[in-house]
C-alpha cells in the first residue's frame, strides 16, 4: 500500500506542509517494499485548481492514504469518489522521517 | 446574470446495483429508451421511502433545504412511475452530488481521518496503530437530537405538563403521562377553547 505525505522539502529531515495542493514536495511512501520518493509538486504556483491537478498526480500512482494538514473543499469530494483516505495532521513541526516511522508502527 | 449555481447534493450510501432491466417485455429497448435516475433522486428515494425518514431530516442529511429535497423526491417518484407504466429500464447515474465519508479522530496522534470504504470498519489509526479513537461527528454533538428537535412546547390542557415538540410529530397525538389526555401546541390560539 502506498501512502502520500506532503512535505516541505526534500529531503527526511523536512517538516510536514500544512497545505496540500500547494505543498513543495510529495513524498510517497510504500509500506510493503519501504521504498521513498520524492516529487517536487509542479502545481506549487498555479494561480488556480491546484488541489485538483495535484489529486490528479497522487491518485495516478494508485496512493491509498494522503497525510497533510490541510485540504480544500475541492479535494474532499473528489478524494471520497476516488476512495482515498485523507489523514489530518495538524503539527506543522512533524518532521517526514517521523511521519514514516509511525506508520511502520 | 448567471444563475445561482447548484448546491451539491451529499451522498452517504452508493447504490449496490447501477439499474433495473424490465421483466418479460418482447419489445428490445436501447439505451436512448431507458429512464435516468440520478443518485440524489436514487438517495432522497432511499432515505424517504426506506429510512423512513421525513422530508426535514432528509433535507439535512442532504444538505440541501427541505423544499430542494422535496422536488428532487417528486421527481425521482415521476422517472420511476414513468419506467413501471412504459416499461423502460432505469439506469442510476449522474446528478450533482459528492459522497460523503464518516470522520474520526485519534486520541493517541491527535489526528483526523476519514473512512472512504463504507464495506470496511475501521479499527485501529491508520497513523499510529492506536485502537484510541473516536467518531468525530458522535464526540462533537448528538446530530439526531438537532434533527428532531424544534422550537415549539407541547402543553397538555388539564394539568399544564410541557414537553418540547419534535419534527413531524403533532402535539395533539402526543399523551399526557400525568392525565393521560392529547396534548396541545403552546401558544396556539384554540389553547383558551379548553
Amino acid at each position: 500500500m502506498k501512502v502520500a505525505i506532503t512535505s516541505t522539502g526534500n529531503n527526511l529531515e523536512s517538516k510536514l506542509d500544512q497545505r496540500f495542493g500547494r505543498c513543495s514536495y510529495f513524498v510517497f511512501y510504500d509500506l510493503e517494499t519501504k521504498g521513498i520518493e520524492f516529487i517536487p509538486n509542479p502545481n506549487k504556483d498555479t494561480q488556480e485548481g491546484a488541489g485538483p491537478a495535484s489529486v490528479q498526480l497522487v491518485a495516478s500512482r494508485n496512493v491509498q492514504k494522503i497525510i497533510s494538514g490541510e485540504f480544500g473543499i475541492k479535494i474532499k469530494s473528489l478524494l471520497d469518489s476516488l476512495k482515498i483516505q485523507m489523514i489530518v495532521l495538524k503539527e506543522p513541526e512533524k518532521k517526514i522521517e517521523e511521519i514514516i516511522k509511525m506508520l511502520n508502527n | 446574470m448567471s444563475p445561482r449555481p447548484f448546491r451539491l447534493r451529499k451522498i452517504s450510501n452508493p447504490p449496490v446495483i447501477s439499474g433495473f432491466k424490465p421483466y418479460g417485455n418482447n419489445k428490445k429497448s436501447g439505451k436512448e429508451e431507458s429512464v435516468f435516475l440520478h443518485l440524489e433522486e436514487y438517495e432522497a428515494l432511499r432515505l424517504c421511502d426506506y429510512e423512513m425518514l421525513n422530508h426535514h431530516q432528509a433535507s439535512v442529511l442532504m444538505a440541501v433545504s427541505r423544499p430542494t429535497l422535496s422536488r428532487i423526491y417528486s421527481k425521482a417518484r415521476q422517472k420511476i412511475a414513468e419506467a413501471l407504466v412504459q416499461g423502460k429500464p432505469i439506469i442510476i447515474e449522474g446528478g450533482k452530488i459528492y459522497f460523503d465519508s464518516e470522520w474520526f479522530s485519534c486520541k493517541a496522534c491527535g489526528c483526523f481521518f476519514n473512512n472512504p470504504d463504507k464495506q470496511v470498519e475501521i479499527k485501529e489509526c491508520p497513523l499510529c496503530r492506536s485502537s484510541n479513537f473516536l467518531n468525530y461527528e458522535q464526540s462533537i454533538e448528538e446530530p439526531e437530537e438537532s434533527l428532531t428537535r424544534c422550537n415549539d412546547i407541547c402543553i397538555c390542557p388539564e394539568c399544564g405538563f410541557e414537553k418540547p415538540r419534535l419534527f413531524g410529530c403533532p402535539c395533539k397525538d402526543e399523551i399526557c403521562p400525568v392525565c393521560g389526555k392529547n396534548l396541545i401546541r403552546k401558544g396556539a390560539p384554540h389553547i383558551n377553547s379548553f
